[in-house]
């Protein structure tokens, strides 16, 4: 089904960067189409508290300030629409946005796809995620009351995830594969001082072994040293070890650096291809935080605005 | 939750949900789970869209302590599609309004 209208926006993503290029894009009266994707309202939608966000001394919850974000784009004339972009085709215009069977013409595309976290890559990691292995400390660590837990990473998140779960465990073990930690002193301090934690060094995990019925058993790991291996016992394992950018749909289209972001020309939202724009985690490996993607959310509206006027003539 | 749903706990979990001679879609949820949030108007959509064919049950886990830990339930949303009394699907996360119509067109068809 193709859809003739061909809108002057359309945006892939409903994190803090797509939902701000919604706000901008829809008081420019570009009438922007955003496309949710899988995650409605992105990754903030799995955080708890945001305490770091201009304008809330108090605080908001993850889920409620992207609620306020998709409310305030909603009132300026943008059409959200929980669908999943499937494929792109940017090879020439107008653009066409695949929904499934369905297609979407536009002359400017925003992408605004972000990151999701990262797997090790283990065979069992499909069949465990959600009877196990999770991503999320805040959404399933209720489910391991009085357990042992296994949190695997060496970064600032992984030990935030870590000190979450001592709400919930018997006992959280770090578990990380150097010896040296990327996260900073204060998050260190904090679970080396914590009674509920331990930390292993110089491990990596080899397997996890459980099923769906039951859960997890135990996990295999390798000393990254020795290369011995070892079993240790836990009914949860949570992954802490960073994100990758979600940018599948454009590979081999948009230019991307070695890690798989979106390459932008500096101070700009601008992609290797006119009329695409990139703005959030898709296209930042560095700062990552909400207030850096909605800045760079409103810097897409403006590019996409402006290459309207310059380019298509109405 | 929205009035297009159903409350399920652990007593009427059987009348309403394996007892019902429709699909039911129960969904386990809690008010702090972010992703179950982000859910819950894609289920409203399910309900417009089926609706006499399929009914949504909720199970909030900080209120239903039976039910989530016999089904092992360990993670949130967790949507359990029940046929004749039957799990006949189960889908852990987000999941995007069309694959749940998918899924539905696929067991009701």
């Amino acid at each position: 089904m193709t859809d003739k209208t061909i809108h002057k926006t359309i945006i892939i993503g409903s994190g803090p960067a797509g939902l701000t290029a919604a706000i901008y894009a829809g008081r420019a009266n570009l009438k922007p189409i955003v496309f949710e994707g899988n995650q409605p309202g992105g990754q903030l939608t799995i955080t708890t508290d945001v305490e770091n966000f201009p304008g809330f001394p108090d605080g908001v919850m993850g889920p409620d300030m992207m609620d306020l974000f998709r409310n305030q784009a909603k009132k300026f004339g943008a059409e959200c629409h929980f669908k999943h972009v499937t494929k792109v085709d940017l090879t020439s215009k107008p653009y066409r946005v695949f929904v499934g069977e369905e297609v979407f013409l536009s002359d400017t595309v925003i992408i605004s796809t972000g990151a999701s976290a990262r797997m090790l890559g283990l065979e069992e990691e499909e069949q465990l995620m959600g009877y196990g292995i999770s991503t999320c400390a805040t959404c399933d660590g209720y489910f391991f009351k009085e357990k042992n837990i296994v949190v695997v990473g060496g970064g600032d998140s992984a030990m935030e995830e870590a000190s979450f779960l001592t709400k919930f465990a018997k006992k959280v073990t770090i578990i990380h594969r150097r010896e040296v930690f990327k996260a900073s002193k204060i998050m260190l301090d904090r679970v080396r001082n914590n009674p509920l934690i331990d930390i292993i060094v110089n491990k990596s995990i080899e397997s996890i072994n459980g099923n769906q019925q039951d859960g997890i058993s135990n996990i295999v790991l390798k000393d990254t040293v020795s290369g011995e291996t070892s079993t240790f016992e836990c009914e949860g394992v949570f992954y802490g070890i960073g994100h990758t950018p979600n940018t599948d749909l454009f590979k081999g289209m948009i230019d991307l650096n070695d890690n798989g972001y979106i390459i932008t020309q500096s101070d700009s939202s601008l992609t290797n291809i006119p009329g695409v724009f990139a703005c959030g985690d898709v296209q930042d490996d560095h700062y990552r935080q909400a207030i850096t993607a909605a800045g760079s959310g409103c810097m897409a509206a403006i590019d996409a605005e402006k290459y309207l006027e310059e380019n298509i003539i109405e | 939750m929205s009035d297009k749903t159903v409350k399920i706990t652990d007593e009427n979990f059987e009348e309403l949900v394996i007892n019902s001679e429709k699909l039911v879609i129960v969904d386990f949820w809690a008010e702090w789970c972010g992703p179950c949030k982000a859910i819950a108007p894609i289920l409203d959509k399910i309900c417009d869209q089926f609706g006499d064919n399929v009914v949504v049950g909720k199970v909030n886990v900080d209120e239903v302590k039976q039910t989530p830990v016999k089904y092992g339930i360990r993670s949130i949303p967790t949507l359990l599609f029940f046929n004749n009394g039957q799990i006949v699907k189960q889908e852990v996360g987000l999941q995007s309004e069309q694959t749940l119509i998918d899924s539905v067109n696929q067991i009701v068809s």
